[in-house]
């Protein structure tokens, strides 16, 4: 998740991140996570790092931030899969979600 | 590599999906994409996406059952016996190149016993014993220690910089990916594919250096079936 900026709004936050600002803090699905903001538009990414638990990574000489994932516990929080969209060849976009009721095999290879 | 197994398995009930983790995208994947013409879904995963549930090397699968519950989590998946497992050693061969046969030859892949298995959970479903429990699946997926979720911060600084034309910056944190998440063989690998024919010099290193100083367990840990 790249950003361009050490402060960006709720609206690309959320985009990026799954993760909304209310005014009960940080939410994603059905978890809130305490988060107290100056501003109901914007967040300092290094406070959403800390509150969420999620690295951030800085390059100053290009302008550029990036969030990791959220650190702890295992990769696998639950046995549910994300849900996970990705682009065919041609940009087309996919869920892996729409294969519900079919069993899958998701392998994951590469051209290297 | 897998149109075979899906053409024998759809009809019973398995789809698969293919995913490309090539920070190098579309037209990296597109001409191994193009030589298989696909009946399945095959996707690109740019971003390393699936580096999230778990995916540190290729190929590597993931059971899904109908419900969308995972009940196998990554692991090395070979659709056969791979044919590199029985390639000659040539007799003009120099010691690199024999060196680097063997090692290959020895690599841990048990494709027909996950192909039986798949097989099995196709037939069975969740009566299958390869059919793991939901509790099992998370305790069998791999921790995410701060280390590794910095880790993917930095892959992505890379990929983005890389995209920018800042190779070197890009580097930088390739290999700040790297030593943080020193068992991700896809952090290695793609970024050294970014780097072309002269990734080892830039990073110092080469896969057949890496896995014969790791071993060849530490590049496909062995199947716990």
């Amino acid at each position: 998740m790249i950003f361009r900026s050490a402060r960006v709004s709720a609206a690309e936050l959320a985009r990026e991140t799954g993760w909304e600002l209310k005014p009960e803090g940080l939410c994603r699905d059905e978890r809130c996570v305490p988060f107290a903001v100056a501003s109901a538009d914007a967040v300092e990414l290094a406070d959403v790092s800390r509150a969420l638990g999620m690295p951030l990574a800085i390059e100053p000489r290009a302008g550029l931030w990036a969030l990791g994932p959220e650190a702890g516990g295992t990769a696998l929080a639950t046995a549910t899969l994300p849900d996970i969209e990705l682009p065919d060849l041609d940009g087309r976009p996919f869920r892996i979600s729409s294969l519900r009721g079919t069993k899958v095999l998701l392998v994951a290879w590469a051209s290297w | 590599m897998w149109q075979e197994l899906r053409a024998e398995l759809h009809p019973r009930g398995l789809e698969i999906v293919t995913v490309a983790l090539d920070a190098r995208g579309a037209p990296a994947a597109r001409p191994w994409i193009e030589k298989a013409q696909p009946e399945h879904p095959s996707l690109i995963d740019e971003r390393h996406a699936l580096a999230a549930l778990g995916v540190v090397n290729v190929p590597t699968g993931i059971w899904i059952d109908e419900a969308g519950t995972i009940v196998r989590p990554p692991e090395t998946a070979y659709p056969r016996r791979p044919s590199f497992k029985d390639q000659p050693i040539p007799a003009d061969a120099t010691p690199q190149q024999r060196e680097r046969i063997e090692i290959v030859k020895a690599l841990t892949v048990d494709g027909e016993a996950y192909v039986a298995a798949l097989r099995d959970w196709v037939a069975h479903g969740a009566a299958s014993r390869y059919a793991l429990a939901s509790d099992e699946v998370v305790r069998r997926s791999r921790p995410r220690p701060v280390t590794e979720a910095t880790a993917a911060a930095h892959f992505a600084l890379g990929q983005q910089l890389s995209a920018m034309g800042e190779s070197d910056l890009a580097t930088e944190h390739f290999k700040q990916a790297q030593r943080l998440h020193p068992t991700s063989w896809t952090y290695r690998r793609d970024a050294w594919a970014i780097a072309g024919a002269d990734y080892a010099s830039i990073y110092g290193t080469t896969w057949l250096d890496d896995v014969k100083r790791e071993g060849v367990e530490r590049y496909y840990p062995r199947l716990e079936l």
